[in-house]
């Protein structure tokens, strides 16, 4: 009866990948179940994240009836409303809740071991949860979003066309790795300090202002950096942070066109691969560190 | 680098079993930091700590050969936990070597961890808030087991264990005892070649106990499974075990037999005797052994080699009804080891190839 694991040949690359697929398609079927036991918390919190933008409406009504201008950094006032109601679309895909700071938990407390006892991918297995957590939300989500679009539907530009949808679709699919994978990293942080809260906050100050979730990023275009030629805009758009929020939604509305589209989209695919890496690299230090000291 | 080395089929049921796993020098070093007392003490730890190292595990050497059963038994904070943290691969070590199944632990590799188990604690392994069957589902794919010898092995643990009415059931929902049952089936799923237990009894009652030390021993024998179990309970022990280390302050300070411990570690036995009535003191004293009076019984020390010559005397005493001559209780001599701590004249060597029959 012992000693079965051995009588088997050792299976192929190919069937390694599948039988990989296979437990991370577990992994995620048997998140779904967990999140299913949360969904009353699911609607409230879906609930709670419209009041903010009506908040911010009225700031930007204010905005505009001061100004007397017809737009701003050319935005127009239902512009503006179009692009806080898309950037809530972006977060939905990028924000984390409770990502960094269940796997610095998970340290702390120890439940971390688990995954190094068991032959299984720790990241992989976030990945999966994730995913399972989001598609949950969608499937609760998509009410009170389908009901506040339609209301809101006067502020929106016609409709893109198919090709600017797809980029659109692309960048949201882009932006929920990049949201994951740099919250991810945040979170093993934690192999390293007893507490993560303090870094994630500061994390989450910084990409409030660079992500385009407080105002539309093009406003920072006039903004001098004290280089010559470049202003905050220039530089802003290299850093990941726009992909989580300004990104989609300025897709959407045709502010990036063209070969500017492909780069962005190319730009933010390699933040996403960089952050891949990084997060793997904080795991394979991170736990090697944990095995030195700590444990 | 992997999959290189194949360990050796059992052997024959009572031929000694080959190494499994073999430990040498193994030692484990925690830096600890020392905060003081204080708000000023603090501001300048943010400056300045002052750390000390801290020997979990001094240098132990072990070799457990396939099907045994060792208990490790030592007070808390001995090292017993850091050591299975080291066999599992969790840690790694300060100095020292350690196999398990050909494959150095802490190295990882997925080859390695398909092979063994470790349980600690509860709230280990399950989902807290799903049923165990579906933490089942889970580690069925994680551990490849293929469908019917999945369900075979399920159902046979389940079984046994009688635990069948709460797979549906949500993990959280389950009583202590009851997740620990779960959680030694969720860890026996993959038919582990090696099992690490870390103080699985700890704060079960009495009946839960009875039934984990049944379980364990009925598929330990049946499966050939090498086992180290640590714990703080004598019980686990005679109940489960015939190889008994004793670990304290990180080193090893007995390994061998539970019977052999008893004759290694004590030179008398324990004599009660019932009388009519409560005795004089001393008329006791006069016997010339260490006694104690409680009513009309007496317990006597009484040196192993002198009982033949003594219980005669004392029998023909007046008013003995009743006599037994008794080992120390194991619990005796396992305190009085953990409090002599290194203290004890190291009896490793001569048993250390405990399993092939050594010692004297």
């Amino acid at each position: 009866m012992s000693a079965s694991a051995d009588d088997r040949p050792a299976p192929g690359f190919l069937a390694r990948r599948l039988q990989g697929l296979r437990v991370w398609w577990t992994m995620l079927v048997i998140s779904l179940e967990e999140r299913l036991v949360y969904r009353g918390d699911f609607i409230l919190g879906t609930a709670m994240r419209f009041l903010p933008i009506v908040t911010q409406v009225f700031l930007w009504t204010a905005v505009f009836g001061a100004t007397r201008s017809g737009d701003i950094a050319g935005y127009s006032r239902d512009d503006i409303v179009a692009y806080y109601l898309l950037t809530m679309v972006s977060r939905a895909f990028s924000s984390m809740p409770g990502l960094a700071g269940g796997i610095a938990r998970g340290i702390r407390d120890g439940s971390v071991k688990k995954y190094l006892v068991q032959p299984v991918d720790y990241v992989g297995y976030l990945l999966a949860a994730r995913i399972a957590h989001k598609l949950v939300y969608y499937a609760v989500a998509v009410i009170p979003f389908a009901a506040v679009f339609f209301v809101c539907r006067g502020f929106f530009p016609p409709l893109p066309d198919a090709a600017t949808m797809l980029a659109f679709g692309l960048s949201l699919v882009l932006s929920f790795l990049l949201g994951f994978f740099m919250e991810a990293t945040l979170g093993m942080l934690g192999f390293w300090f007893l507490e993560v809260s303090s870094i994630v906050f500061a994390y989450m100050l910084v990409q409030y202002l660079l992500s385009g979730h407080m105002f539309p990023l093009d406003m920072l275009a006039g903004i001098p950096t004290g280089v010559p030629g470049v202003s905050v805009a220039e530089v802003v758009r290299f850093l990941p942070f726009e992909y989580t929020a300004y990104f989609p939604a300025a897709v959407w509305l045709g502010k990036v066109r063209g070969a500017e589209l492909v780069r962005s989209l190319v730009v933010e695919a390699a933040w996403v691969v960089v952050m891949m890496a990084a997060c793997r690299l904080a795991w394979r230090r991170g736990t090697a560190r944990y095995s030195a000291f700590g444990g | 680098m992997h999959n290189s080395s194949r360990p050796p089929s059992p052997p024959p049921p009572g031929s000694p079993g080959a190494p499994v796993i073999h430990v040498e020098g193994l030692a484990k070093e925690y830096r600890v930091f020392d905060k003081p007392e204080g708000l000023l003490a603090s501001v300048t730890g943010l400056f300045r700590r002052t750390s000390r190292t801290v020997e979990a595990l001094r240098g132990v050497s072990l070799t457990v050969g396939r099907g045994e059963f060792v208990a490790m038994l030592g007070p808390n904070g001995a090292g017993k936990t850091t050591f299975l943290k080291l066999l599992s691969g969790i840690i790694t070590p300060t100095r020292g070597r350690a196999t398990v199944l050909g494959h150095v632990p802490w190295e990882r590799s997925d080859d390695f961890r398909r092979r063994f188990a470790l349980v600690m604690g509860q709230r280990n392994q399950l989902w807290w808030d799903l049923p165990a069957a579906e933490s089942f589902r889970l580690h069925k794919e994680i551990y490849r087991i293929d469908t019917p010898r999945f369900e075979r092995t399920r159902d046979e643990l389940v079984e046994l264990l009688g635990v069948g009415t709460l797979l549906l059931r949500p993990v959280r929902d389950l009583s202590l005892g009851e997740r620990m049952k779960l959680e030694l089936v969720a860890a026996l799923l993959h038919e582990p070649e090696v099992l690490f237990l870390d103080e699985p009894t700890i704060g079960l009652d009495v009946v839960a106990q009875h039934a984990l030390h049944r379980f364990l021993s009925h598929v330990q024998a049946e499966r050939g499974m090498t086992v180290i179990l640590t714990t703080h309970y004598m019980k686990d022990v005679a109940a489960l075990c015939k190889r008994l280390v004793v670990v304290t302050q990180g080193s090893i300070l007995y390994d061998g037999s539970l019977d052999q411990i008893v004759d290694r570690f004590t030179s008398h036995k324990i004599v009660t005797l019932d009388l009519d009535a409560a005795p004089d003191a001393a008329a006791v004293a006069r016997w010339g052994f260490p006694a104690e009076i409680r009513g009309p019984q007496v317990v006597l020390r009484i040196d192993r080699a002198r009982i033949s010559e003594a219980l005669p005397r004392i029998l023909a005493s007046a008013g003995v009804r009743d006599v037994s001559v008794e080992d120390v209780p194991l619990e005796e001599i396992v305190a009085e080891l953990f409090r002599s701590g290194s203290g004890a004249p190291p009896p490793r060597p001569a048993i250390a190839a405990a399993g092939a029959g050594g010692g004297p």
